[in-house]
């Protein structure tokens, strides 16, 4: 029951949630974080009382009976890859509860409960290790979402929904064939009928039919990834999705998708993945790539960030093929850095959407200006997404890129571009939202006297400034150090500021995010050792019928 | 190897203290933003004591030949592919990838910490004069201490990772600083063009890093210096092509940082930042990156010639382009940066015919006067009221003398005139040039040699001799004052004894010129002298009036031999055309034609459906005959 808990805890706090409503529309907010601690700390607690063993790639394994007549069984099991992504999902389900918990106004019961509900799935899909049951959390993920963004979303948002259900059920049901494919094949070798994860990579089938189940299985993730060319829900889902569930989108969703090849793709077909390793490599360029391309040439910020997300999960493709425990590594630690840093970026956009009611680069610029602390977490996520050394993203990108160099040299160098694009593409935004004269197109009716109010005030005081500045430089001009000594009293008044900057909630939020980020980049340790064991896992069934071959 | 480990652990704390204490103070003031007065105190203090601790690590080690301290601040990463093979699977060749925050001190770091945390210390102090009026001092000093921990990180890794980190910390503290008033758009737009251009340097430096890593199956520089000697003894005549193109893309990496042809057009946009910025990462300290990384990997580069000669040929031209071009320019920053470029270029000369310490003796004495020249400049500028023409000024000796002294021996030490510290170190490069038997590098240095010696005459002729041009708005501030007068004792005397910094890198011998023609010996002491002279008669008796002439070939050389204009017209256009002709996802709109194409389609059918009965019957009808004839004919 212990790791099924996991699951059912978000499950119930859901539905008590939506039920709360009814009596104060302040109560499914509290219910939700509480029922995140609750998780937080039965998840902790786990870990602490079954410390990691070298021994064994398994933390937790336990099985329920469920469909008996196709031998079908609730099984999960969790190993160090899981615990870190639940533990990621948590953590962001918590970033993400912050940004929701004043932004939502409307049907809080149903929204916390899809919330709730949308983690739950996650969280199953982390755990399972029956093929059936994984597609069901895959769904289970993919349903609440829809209406996450269908309900709270933006001015296009049914479009929106609809397109990203499109898109991840049309990989889902590629994956529910493959899925009946690949255990009938395995009963005609075996005699053995079985959705068992642990059954089924024993032996890995050996028809020329593998290919395509393996493709369809790629289809499915590359889709939730997204990667080239199958990314086109992304920046529409993302730009109308309320920001809670940006976040949820971008920090942990897609992270399914990588999540996806590393558990399932590696270890059930070692052969096709060989054949299509090629094709996949490439694609990952062309995502990292055609993302930074795009991203540069978009101005809606929502949208930049959901391209340069693009760009960033074409590294965890790149590792993900390139099939040796360093790029594994570095996948993992992308998606993890991706995940902390994308959700920091979107939590940006809704706080400067939330202030100026606008995404769009032309409506505001200067903001460093009024929201210097809101500005300065801006910078430090952009530096953090363009790969500085010493923050997570680095340490993700860097790994991928040694391990793709080892043998797939071209590879490597073309996604070393992205590097240099995502320093194009990241700067343009900075420099376009934050630095430069302050501007705001903030068309809101009602406030638009005091706006000019405030504008003529602004300026009016800075001149007030600029004399002063002239008084105190005139002043020092003359030698008077009495004088001089004073103009170093008199500071230049702070203007008041028309928009708030960050709250201290926000505040929080961000700069644990941004310790976070700090810490997988100076000291990735504790995690890596973590992932060694699963990943030599599947590389070690992996290069055995390398080698053989 | 006769060489000292020392592993005493005051001196190993010290060493960590030294990176650490402008770090954490960078920290706090970004977190706790203290008030103006404690910031200041907090930013320069931190600084100065760092230099403090690295002036007592050169006297602990003064009496030492050689000598290597090693600190650990802990471990980065390490992954160990060893238990694959325990597992079954052995296809992977790939050792350990281990890497630690470990900090490794010889004569060659221990030369640039010193410099680098007392020429850093100096322009705090002078910056705290220089910001005063600043409404966002915190934000400033909170840069130039993360700026100088990075420095310090970048020169005293133990590994390339560290070092690749030092250098990305530093290259963004640049960009923050060029773009620290932020309010102006051209300044954002010289810290993007700065930090876009250096990072495609940088990533051509971080593929490098990575071959070179799996050549050596190491990222220790110290490991890869040892091989690589190993190699060179062993004498293997086939060369390895992946360690001559390793060679090569860390050049760029040291191209791009180090502002080399062609990735050098960012310096001169760079001086949008405040002037001790420039002064600090633009003049002293994190352009001459490039040169370290190279003469740290000197033996690694004994193992690619044709790579040397590359980087030497780099240099000439480089020199050239800089000599030239600022012998063009009439804005008192940008004759600077361009200067700077130029003796950048003296050094990988250097580096490029093999005298990797005169490189590092030139960087140490270049790093005092070109400091000496950015903080006059600074001061100049502060006291003309941010005026920055130098054709606006003139006949400025009597009204701030000291300036004028400080320029003087700043220029002088720039045209390398004798007895200055820029003697010593460029005469040095010119004789290893000629020992070097590259005749054709050797007279482009010499002509560099002669343009410097004219751009420094024209700019202290122009500014202090001459008709009065607009006069002076304020009096030099006392403490920018004492830090210029500390700058022009180390500018004149830094030269002096260039045994006490080469020699602690051994291999350089002095006595050794025995094979210079006598005209080889003369004319880089004459050509100087010549310039200046020349110099004197073109621009001491005030032409400040003529404009710079705009003919084709000046325009070119004035606009720094016309890179920016072909990148604009090779790189810049074509991408911005195609993004902007791609802003709607071609990939999305071909997924929207599958959505046309279904409603069309669902058009279509829905026309079928017009809810008439003699429309139905009729189809009923017709579809009814032809199943009937299909079944008769079958």
């Amino acid at each position: 029951m212990t790791l099924l808990c996991l699951i059912l805890i978000p499950l119930l706090g859901g539905l008590l949630a939506w039920y709360s409503q009814g009596f104060n529309p302040n109560l499914p907010r509290r219910i939700s974080l509480f029922t995140l601690i609750t998780s937080l700390v039965y998840i902790t607690a786990l870990t602490l009382t079954r410390p990691l063993a070298r021994s064994s790639q398994w933390l937790f394994d336990e099985s329920h009976a469920w469909i008996d007549r196709f031998n079908i069984t609730a099984h999960f099991s969790m190993d160090g890859l899981s615990l870190i992504l639940i533990l990621l999902t948590l953590l962001m389900g918590l970033a993400a509860l912050s940004s929701a918990w004043s932004e939502i106004d409307k049907h809080q019961g149903f929204f916390y409960f899809n919330f709730l509900w949308t983690l739950a799935g996650i969280i199953g899909v982390f755990l399972a290790m029956d093929l059936l049951l994984f597609f069901v959390f895959w769904e289970v993920m993919l349903v609440p979402m829809y209406f996450l963004i269908a309900i709270w979303g933006h001015e296009n948002r049914r479009y929106a929904a609809l397109k990203f259900f499109l898109f991840t059920q049309a990989g889902g049901l590629l994956m529910l064939l493959s899925i009946i494919a690949l255990v009938v094949f395995h009963y005609q070798q075996t005699g053995l009928l079985s959705f068992n994860y642990h059954v089924l990579t024993l032996t890995p089938i050996a028809s020329p039919m593998a290919i395509w189940i393996c493709l369809g299985f790629i289809i499915a993730f590359l889709v939730k990834l997204p990667a080239f060319p199958f990314h086109p829900w992304l920046p529409d889902a993302h730009t109308q999705a309320p920001t809670a569930a940006s976040i949820i989108l971008a920090a942990i969703l897609l992270k399914t998708g990588g999540y996806g090849i590393i558990r399932f793709v590696l270890p059930l077909f070692p052969d096709a993945v060989q054949f299509w390793s090629p094709l996949m490599m490439t694609l990952a360029v062309a995502s990292i790539i055609y993302g930074a391309l795009m991203a540069f040439s978009q101005h809606d910020l929502k949208r930049i960030v959901a391209y340069s997300s693009v760009s960033h999960m074409g590294f965890v493709l790149l590792g993900c093929f390139s099939l040796n425990m360093i790029a594994l590594q570095g996948a993992v630690m992308q998606m993890l850095a991706h995940g902390l840093s994308s959700a920091a970026l979107f939590m940006l956009v809704g706080l400067i959407q939330q202030r100026f009611h606008s995404r769009d680069l032309h409506q505001f610029s200067g903001l460093w200006r009024y929201l210097p602390q809101l500005s300065a977490m801006g910078l430090f996520f952009a530096i953090a997404t363009l790969g500085m050394p010493g923050l997570g993203n680095f340490i993700g990108e860097f790994l991928v890129l040694v391990g793709a160099l080892e043998q797939h040299t071209s590879f490597a160098v073309l996604a070393s571009l992205g590097l240099i694009l995502g320093a194009v593409y990241s700067l343009r935004m900075i420099q376009k939202s934050f630095f430069g004269p302050f501007s705001s197109a903030d068309s809101r009716p009602q406030d638009s006297t005091t706006e000019t109010m405030i504008h003529s005030r602004v300026t009016e005081k800075l001149h007030n400034t600029d004399t002063e500045i002239q008084a105190n430089l005139a002043s020092i001009a003359t030698g008077d150090q009495a004088s001089a000594k004073e103009a170093e009293q008199v500071k230049p008044p702070t203007l008041p500021s028309p928009y708030p900057d960050l709250s201290l909630k926000e505040k929080l939020t961000l700069m644990s995010i941004a310790a976070g980020l700090l810490l997988l980049g100076i000291h990735p340790q504790p995690l890596l050792d973590m992932l060694a064991q699963p990943l030599a896992q599947v590389l070690a069934l992996y290069t055995i019928t390398g080698s053989a071959s | 190897m006769n060489s000292l480990l020392m592993n005493d652990l005051l001196v190993n704390n010290l060493l960590m203290a030294i990176p650490l204490l402008p770090l954490c103070s960078a920290a706090v003031l970004i977190l706790f933003q203290p008030n103006d007065r404690w910031t200041r105190i907090l930013g320069v203090s931190s600084v100065s004591l760092a230099a403090l601790l690295a002036l007592i690590l050169n006297v602990q080690v003064w009496d030492e030949e050689l000598f290597i301290i090693q600190a650990s601040l802990g471990e980065w990463l390490s992954i160990d592919t060893s238990q694959l093979a325990s597992l079954g699977g052995a296809a992977q060749h790939t050792g350990a990838l281990k890497l630690s925050f470990g900090l490794y001190l010889d004569p060659l770091s221990l030369v640039m910490i010193t410099i680098i945390c007392c020429i850093g210390a100096l322009i705090h102090v002078y910056s705290a004069s220089y910001m005063l009026q600043d409404a966002d001092q915190c934000r400033f000093f909170a840069y130039l201490n993360l700026f100088v921990s990075s420095m310090l990180i970048l020169v005293l890794a133990d590994n390339l990772v560290l070092l690749y980190l030092g250098w990305e910390g530093v290259g963004l503290c640049s960009y923050l600083l060029i773009g620290f008033w932020y309010q102006k758009t051209d300044n954002n737009r010289a810290a993007n063009k700065a930090f876009i251009i250096t990072r495609i340097g940088d990533t051509a430096m971080l593929i490098g890093i990575i071959l070179l890593f799996y050549q050596f199956d190491t990222l220790n520089i110290q490991q890869i210096q040892q091989q690589s000697q190993t190699f060179l003894l062993a004498n293997s005549p086939e060369e390895n092509p992946l360690i001559v193109l390793s060679c090569l893309l860390l050049f760029a990496g040291a191209a791009g940082k180090s502002a080399q042809m062609p990735l050098h057009s960012w310096l001169p946009d760079a001086m949008a930042g405040p002037t001790p910025v420039s002064a600090l990462i633009h003049a002293a300290t994190m352009v001459t990156a490039g040169i370290y990384l190279i003469a740290r990997n000197d033996a690694l580069y004994q193992l690619a010639p044709q790579v040397l000669l590359l980087i030497a040929i780099v240099g000439v031209l480089t020199l050239l382009l800089g000599a030239t071009s600022a012998l063009l320019q009439t804005d008192l920053k940008r004759i600077l940066a361009y200067s700077t470029i130029s003796q950048l270029g003296y050094m990988f000369l250097a580096l490029g015919v093999g005298a990797a310490s005169t490189a590092i003796f030139h960087l140490m004495t270049h790093a005092f006067f070109k400091a000496l020249l950015f903080l006059s400049a600074g001061a100049l500028i502060y006291c003309m009221n941010h005026e920055q023409d130098i054709m606006k000024m003139g006949g400025l000796r009597k009204k701030l003398p000291l300036l004028a002294l400080s320029f003087a021996i700043g220029c002088a030490a720039l045209a390398s005139l004798p007895m200055t510290s820029g003697f010593f170190s460029k005469e040095l490069i010119l004789q290893q040039v000629a020992m070097a038997e590259q005749p054709l590098l050797w007279w482009g240095a010499l002509l560099g040699a002669l343009f410097t010696a004219l751009y420094s005459g024209k700019l202290f002729f122009i500014i202090f001799m001459g008709k009065p041009g607009h006069a002076p708005s304020h009096k030099t501030p006392t403490v920018m004052g004492a830090v210029l007068i500390v700058l022009m004792i180390l500018a004149l005397f830094g030269g002096i004894q260039p045994q006490g910094v080469v020699h602690q890198f051994g291999e350089l011998t002095l006595d050794s010129f025995s094979g210079l023609t006598p005209l080889e010996h003369s004319l880089p002491i004459l050509v100087p002298l010549f310039g200046v002279l020349l110099a004197w008669f073109c621009f001491g008796q005030s032409s400040r009036d003529k404009p710079a002439d705009k003919l084709g070939l000046g325009r070119f050389i004035h606009s720094g031999w016309g890179f920016d204009t072909l990148f604009t017209r090779v790189f810049i256009t074509p991408f911005k055309k195609l993004t902007y002709l791609n802003r709607h996802d071609i990939i999305d709109a071909s997924f929207r034609t599958l959505e046309t194409i279904s409603y069309r389609l669902h058009l279509m059918f829905n026309r079928l459906q017009t809810g008439q009965l003699r429309r139905y019957s009729a189809s009923l009808i017709v579809f009814s005959i032809l199943a009937i004839a299909w079944g008769v004919i079958r």
